[in-house]
C-alpha cells in the first residue's frame, strides 16, 4: 500500500531527490562551476516530469490516507507549472550569468519551490497545504534575495518574506477555525460539514482567512502590495519566475480548497472572489498606467490577470474553472515570451526597465518588436490573438454564473488596461529616436519570445487542444 | 468552390505574409516590389470576389455560399453572405486596390504599411462575411489592431493622440458588445447567426438595480450592441474620434475609415440589432431617429466652421451617417434599402473626396482651406473631378448621393414626419458647407505665390478616380443594380420584424 503510495507522488520524490543530489553535488563538486550544468539539468528534468506526468498520469488516487490527490486538474496545473518553471531556467541562464548571479542553489531553490507548488495542486488536506505552500514560499523568498550585494534584491526578499509569513500565519489561522470546527483537516471532511448551504460562523471565519491567505499568493487586490516591489527589485529572472508558475500553483491551490473542502457553499465565497475578482482587474489596470518601469508594470498586470482568473472561480461552476484553468495556461504562455524580452532588455551590458527606453524599438528590430506587439495586444485581450480567448471564457463563466455585472466590471477594467499596454506598442513603434536598447538576445530568450508569440497568433485555430484537458481537469475538480 | 468566401477573405493575409517573411530590404525597388505585391493582391482579390457577385442569387433571402468548420467551445468558423452583405464585401474588395494605389507615394516602412493595409482588409471581409458571433466579434475588434498602427506610425502631427482615442474609444464601446454577445451564448446556447436570427430573446419587462427595464433582456442586448455600433459608426455625441482619426491618418487611411469602416457599424445594426432585437429596436427607434436628425443637422453645422478640408469631410461623414442610422430606424424598405445604398455610395463618395484632399495634400502638405484657392487654373482636372464628387456629396441628382438621400428621406418621412423635416434641412447645410469648401478651394483667381506652380493631376491619379467616378454615376442614374440585390433581403428582415413585435406594438404601428 505504502510503496503505491509512493509510485503515485514519484513525480515528487524525483525531483527531491535529484534537488538533494544537486546540492550535494554542487556544494562538494566546484560551487558555481556547476552552475550551469545543475540549471540545465534541472530545467530539463522538469520538463521530462511533465511530459511524464501529462503522458502518464490517468484517474483519481488518493494516497497517503487521502491528504493527497493526484487528479486531472493536478495534472493539469503540474504540466503547466513544470513547463513554465523549466521555460524560464533556460532563458534566465544567460542573464544571471552575465550578472554574476548563477549560483547553484538558484536552480535547486527552483526545483525544490516547484516541489512545492506540485504539493499544492495536489493538497487534499489542510496540512498537505500547508507543507507546499511554506516549501514553495521559503524557496521563493531566498532566490528573490538573490542579488545579496543590492539593496533592492533584499528588501525584496526581505519584504516578501515578512508579508509572505504574515499571510501564511492567516491562512495557518484560518485552517485552525476550520479544523476547530469541522473536526478534520481533510477536504473530503470538510466538504461533508459544509454543505447544503449550512455552514457554521467559525468555519466561514476559518473560509475567510484561508481566502485572505490565499488572496496574498495570487497577489489579488487588497493583497497585493508586496507585487510591484518584489517583482522590481528581484533579478528579472527571478520576476519571470514569480510571475508564471507560483501564480499557476497559488491559484490552483485555491480552486483547490474552494471546490474540494467548500463545494457545498458556492454561494458563501462566489461573492468574496467576485470582489476580489474586480478589485484586482481595476487596481491592476488603473495603477499600472502611471508606471514608466516595464517590471513594475509587469507586476500590475499580472494583478490584473489575476483577477481576470478570479472571475472564473467567483462562478463556482465547473466551466468557471475550466475557464481559469485555460487563462492561466494562456498568461504563462504570455509571460514567458514577454519576460524572455524583458530579459534582453540592456544597453551597454546593464539592465535597463524603463519603457522610454524602446523608443523606436521596431526600426532597429522588426521581427522582436513585432513578437511583443502580439504578445501585447494578447495580454491586452485584444482579438484575434489567444488572450482574448482567455478573457472570453472566463466572462462567459461569469455571465454563465449570472453575474453578468462581473463581466461588464472585467471588459470595462480590460479597457483601462490596454491603455498601457498600447503605450508600450507606442514607444516601440511610434516614439521619438532615444538611447534604445542593444537588442542582443539570446537564442533560448530569442525562441521563447517568437515560440510565445507564434503561440498567440496560431493558437487561435484550436488551442492547441487545451480546451479538452482543461475542462477533463474542471470535472476532476468540481462534483 | 466551397471554400470561395474563405479564399477571398484569407488572400490579403497569404499576400500579407508574404511580404513580411520574403521581402528584404527597404531600397526603393523593394518598395515597389512591396507596392505592386500588394497592388496585385487586392485586385485578384476584387476578381475573385467577382464571383461570388455573380453567382449570388437575390432572389434567396438567406445566406449563400456557407462554410462551415467546428472551433473553439461550440464556436464555429461559419462564413457566408446574404443580400445584405454581399455588397459590402464587394465595396471592400473593390476600394481595396484604389487605396493601394493612392499610396503609391509613401516612403517611410512600405513594406510594413502594405502589410497593415493587407491584413485590414482580411479582417474587413471577415466582418460582413461571419456567421458566428464571436467569429464576428473576432474580425471586427482586430481591425483596430492595422488601423492603430496606421494612424500612429504614418500619421499626421498629433497621430499619438489621434490612435490611442481612436483605439479605447471604439474598443470601449465593443466590449460591452462582447458581453451581450457572450449573455447571448449563454442564452440561446449558440452563436451561430442563422440560428440566433430565428431566436426570439425574452422581451419581458424585468428589474435592474431598482429600474423597470422595458423590454427587458432584448433592451440590454441592444443597448449593448448599441454602444459598439453606435461608437463605429459614429452617431452623435460619440463621434468625437472621428474627426481625430481622420485628420491624422495618412490619405489611404483615412479612404478605408471612412468608406469601409464606418460601414461595420451600419451592418451591424441590419445585422444584429433590428432582426435579433426587434422588440428592443422598435422601442429605442424613436430616440435613434431623433439623435440622427441631431447628428445630421448638428454636424453639418459644424462642418460649416471647419479650416481642415479633412476635418470638414469627416464632419460630413457624420451627417450622412446620420441618414443611415435614421433610414435603418425607420424599418421600411425605403429606409433600409436607402440606408445600404447610402453606406455603399458614401463609401464611394467620401474615399473619393479623401482622395482629392490627399492629391493636393500630396503637393502642398498642408489641409488648410485657406492655403488654397483657384486651384482651377492650373489643375482643371482636379477641378473636374472634385466637382463632381462635392456634387456627389450634395446628392445632386444624376449621382449616387441622391438616391441614398432620397431613399432615406423617404422611409424616415413613413416613420416618422418631424425627423424627416429636420432631416431634409441637412441636405441643404450640405450643399452649404460642400460648395463653400468648393470655392474657397477650386474657384477664384490664383493669387498665392506657392501655389503658382502646382501640377495637375498625373496619370496615376486619373486612374484611381476613374473607377470611383463610374460607380458614382453608374449607380446615380441605374440604381436598380443595387437595390435588386438587396431588396428581398431587406424584405424579408422587415417582415421578420413586424412579424416579432408584440401585436399591440404593430397596431401601434399600423395607426401611425
Amino acid at each position: 500500500m505504502t510503496e503505491a503510495d509512493f509510485n503515485i507522488v514519484l513525480p515528487e520524490v524525483i525531483l527531491a531527490v535529484f534537488a538533494m543530489a544537486a546540492l550535494l553535488f554542487g556544494a562538494y563538486g566546484g560551487k558555481d562551476k556547476t552552475a550551469p550544468m545543475i540549471l540545465w539539468a534541472s530545467a530539463g528534468l522538469m520538463a521530462l516530469m511533465a511530459v511524464w506526468i501529462g503522458v502518464s498520469g490517468e484517474g483519481t488516487h488518493t494516497p497517503f490516507g487521502g491528504m493527497y490527490v493526484d487528479d486531472a486538474f493536478s495534472r493539469f496545473a503540474k504540466v503547466v507549472i513544470l513547463l513554465s518553471g523549466s521555460a524560464i531556467l533556460l532563458m534566465s541562464e544567460a542573464y544571471l550569468a552575465r550578472r554574476g548571479l548563477l549560483r547553484f542553489e538558484l536552480p535547486i531553490l527552483v526545483v525544490l519551490a516547484t516541489i512545492g507548488m506540485m504539493v499544492m495542486v495536489s493538497a487534499a488536506d489542510l496540512m498537505t497545504l500547508y507543507m507546499g505552500l511554506e516549501l514553495q514560499s521559503l524557496s521563493l523568498y531566498v532566490v528573490a534575495a538573490l542579488r545579496r550585494d543590492s539593496v533592492k534584491s533584499t528588501e525584496a526578499g526581505l519584504k516578501y518574506f515578512v508579508l509572505g509569513a504574515l499571510s501564511s500565519g492567516m491562512l495557518l489561522y484560518g485552517a485552525s477555525l476550520v479544523y476547530g470546527f469541522s473536526g478534520t483537516t481533510l477536504f473530503s471532511g470538510i466538504i461533508q460539514t459544509a454543505s447544503d448551504g449550512h455552514v457554521s460562523l467559525g468555519l466561514l471565519f476559518g473560509l475567510m482567512f484561508l481566502i485572505t491567505g490565499l488572496a496574498f499568493k495570487v497577489s489579488a487586490v487588497p493583497f497585493h502590495m508586496w507585487t510591484p516591489d518584489v517583482y522590481e527589485g528581484s533579478p528579472t529572472s527571478v520576476t519571470a519566475f514569480f510571475a508564471t508558475a507560483p501564480k499557476v500553483a497559488a491559484m490552483g491551490l485555491f480552486a483547490r480548497v474552494l471546490f474540494d473542502a467548500f463545494g457545498g457553499v458556492t454561494a458563501d465565497w462566489g461573492q468574496v472572489i467576485a470582489i476580489l475578482s474586480v478589485a484586482s482587474m481595476f487596481l491592476g489596470a488603473v495603477a499600472a498606467i502611471g508606471q514608466r518601469n516595464i517590471k513594475r508594470l509587469m507586476a500590475y498586470s499580472s494583478i490584473a490577470h489575476m483577477g481576470f482568473a478570479l472571475m472564473g472561480l467567483a462562478a463556482g461552476t465547473a466551466f468557471g474553472v475550466q475557464a481559469m484553468l485555460i487563462y492561466m495556461a494562456i498568461y504563462v504562455t504570455m509571460n514567458i515570451g514577454t519576460f524572455a524580452f524583458i530579459l534582453s532588455m540592456e544597453r551597454d551590458g546593464v539592465p535597463v526597465t524603463d519603457i522610454d527606453a524602446l523608443n523606436q524599438f521596431s526600426k532597429s528590430e522588426p521581427l522582436k518588436a513585432l513578437a511583443m506587439l502580439v504578445l501585447l495586444f494578447s495580454l491586452a485581450g485584444v482579438p484575434p490573438l489567444v488572450g482574448f480567448f482567455g478573457k472570453f471564457y472566463v466572462l462567459r463563466a461569469a455571465v454563465d454564473a449570472n453575474m453578468t455585472w462581473l463581466a461588464v466590471a472585467g471588459v470595462i477594467a480590460s479597457v483601462i488596461g490596454a491603455f498601457y499596454y498600447l503605450r508600450i506598442v507606442f514607444y516601440m513603434y511610434f516614439g521619438e529616436e532615444g538611447d534604445g536598447i542593444d537588442g542582443h538576445m539570446t537564442p533560448v530568450s530569442w525562441a521563447m519570445l517568437m515560440a510565445s508569440a507564434a503561440i498567440m497568433v496560431v493558437g487561435v485555430a484550436n488551442l492547441f487542444g487545451i480546451e479538452a484537458l482543461a475542462a477533463a481537469a474542471a470535472d476532476a475538480l468540481v462534483k | 468552390m466551397e471554400n470561395l468566401l474563405s479564399i477571398i477573405t484569407f488572400m490579403p493575409l497569404v499576400a500579407a505574409l508574404i511580404l513580411a517573411v520574403f521581402l528584404r530590404g527597404d531600397d526603393p525597388a523593394a518598395q515597389a516590389n512591396a507596392k505592386w505585391l500588394a497592388l496585385i493582391a487586392t485586385s485578384a482579390t476584387f476578381v475573385v470576389s467577382l464571383f461570388v457577385l455573380f453567382g449570388f442569387n437575390p432572389a434567396d433571402t438567406g445566406f449563400q455560399f456557407i462554410e462551415e468548420r467546428e472551433w473553439l467551445m461550440g464556436l464555429k468558423y461559419k462564413m457566408g453572405v446574404d443580400g445584405i452583405s454581399v455588397l459590402f464585401v464587394m465595396l471592400t474588395t473593390f476600394l481595396m486596390p484604389i487605396t493601394i494605389a493612392a499610396c503609391w507615394n509613401v516612403e517611410t516602412r512600405v513594406k510594413e504599411y502594405m502589410i497593415a493595409f493587407l491584413v485590414l482588409e482580411t479582417l474587413m471581409l471577415g466582418v460582413f462575411m461571419a456567421l458566428d458571433l464571436v467569429l464576428f466579434y473576432l474580425f471586427f475588434e482586430a481591425g483596430l489592431i492595422p488601423m492603430f498602427l496606421i494612424i500612429g506610425i504614418w500619421g499626421g502631427k498629433d497621430r499619438i493622440y489621434a490612435a490611442f482615442k481612436f483605439f479605447l474609444y471604439t474598443f470601449l464601446g465593443s466590449v460591452l458588445m462582447l458581453v451581450a454577445m457572450v449573455a447571448m451564448f449563454v442564452d440561446a446556447g449558440t452563436t451561430d447567426i442563422p440560428t440566433l436570427l430565428n431566436h426570439t430573446f425574452a422581451s419581458e419587462t424585468f428589474p435592474v438595480l431598482g429600474f423597470q427595464v422595458v423590454g427587458g433582456m432584448q433592451t440590454l442586448l441592444f443597448l449593448a450592441f448599441f454602444a459598439s455600433f453606435a461608437v463605429k459608426m459614429p452617431m452623435w455625441p460619440v463621434h468625437t474620434w472621428l474627426p481625430d482619426a481622420h485628420v491624422q491618418a495618412p490619405t489611404a487611411g483615412s479612404v478605408v475609415l471612412a468608406a469601409i469602416l464606418l460601414k461595420m457599424g451600419g451592418y451591424g445594426f441590419l445585422r444584429f440589432s433590428l432582426p435579433m432585437f426587434p422588440v428592443a429596436s422598435d422601442i429605442w427607434a424613436p430616440f435613434v431617429l431623433w439623435i440622427s436628425a441631431i447628428a445630421i443637422v448638428y454636424t453639418s453645422l459644424v462642418a460649416l466652421a471647419q479650416h481642415d478640408m479633412k476635418k470638414l469631410i469627416a464632419y460630413s461623414s457624420v451627417a450622412h451617417m446620420g441618414y443611415v442610422t435614421a433610414g435603418i430606424f425607420a424599418v421600411n424598405q425605403q429606409g433600409i434599402d436607402g440606408a445600404i445604398f447610402q453606406m455603399l455610395s458614401h463609401g464611394f463618395i467620401s474615399g473619393a473626396l479623401f482622395l482629392c484632399v490627399g492629391v493636393i495634400y500630396d503637393r502642398m502638405h498642408t489641409r488648410e482651406i485657406d492655403a488654397y484657392g483657384g486651384l482651377v487654373n492650373r489643375m482643371p482636372a482636379y477641378a473636374l473631378i472634385f466637382m463632381l464628387f462635392t456634387m456627389a456629396n450634395v446628392g445632386l441628382p444624376g449621382t449616387s448621393g441622391f438616391i441614398g438621400e432620397f431613399l432615406t428621406l423617404v422611409g424616415i418621412f413613413q416613420a416618422n414626419t418631424w425627423v424627416a423635416a429636420v432631416a431634409t434641412s441637412g441636405v441643404i447645410l450640405s450643399a452649404a458647407y460642400a460648395l463653400w469648401l468648393y470655392r474657397r478651394v477650386v474657384m477664384g483667381d490664383l493669387i498665392k505665390e506657392s501655389l503658382k506652380s502646382i501640377t495637375d493631376m498625373n496619370t496615376r491619379e486619373r486612374a484611381i478616380f476613374a473607377p470611383l467616378v463610374v460607380m458614382t454615376i453608374l449607380l446615380g442614374v441605374y440604381p436598380s443594380l443595387v437595390t435588386d440585390i438587396i431588396g428581398p433581403s431587406v424584405t424579408a428582415l422587415i417582415t421578420d420584424y413586424h412579424a416579432a413585435l408584440p401585436v399591440d406594438q404593430v397596431a401601434a404601428v399600423a395607426a401611425h
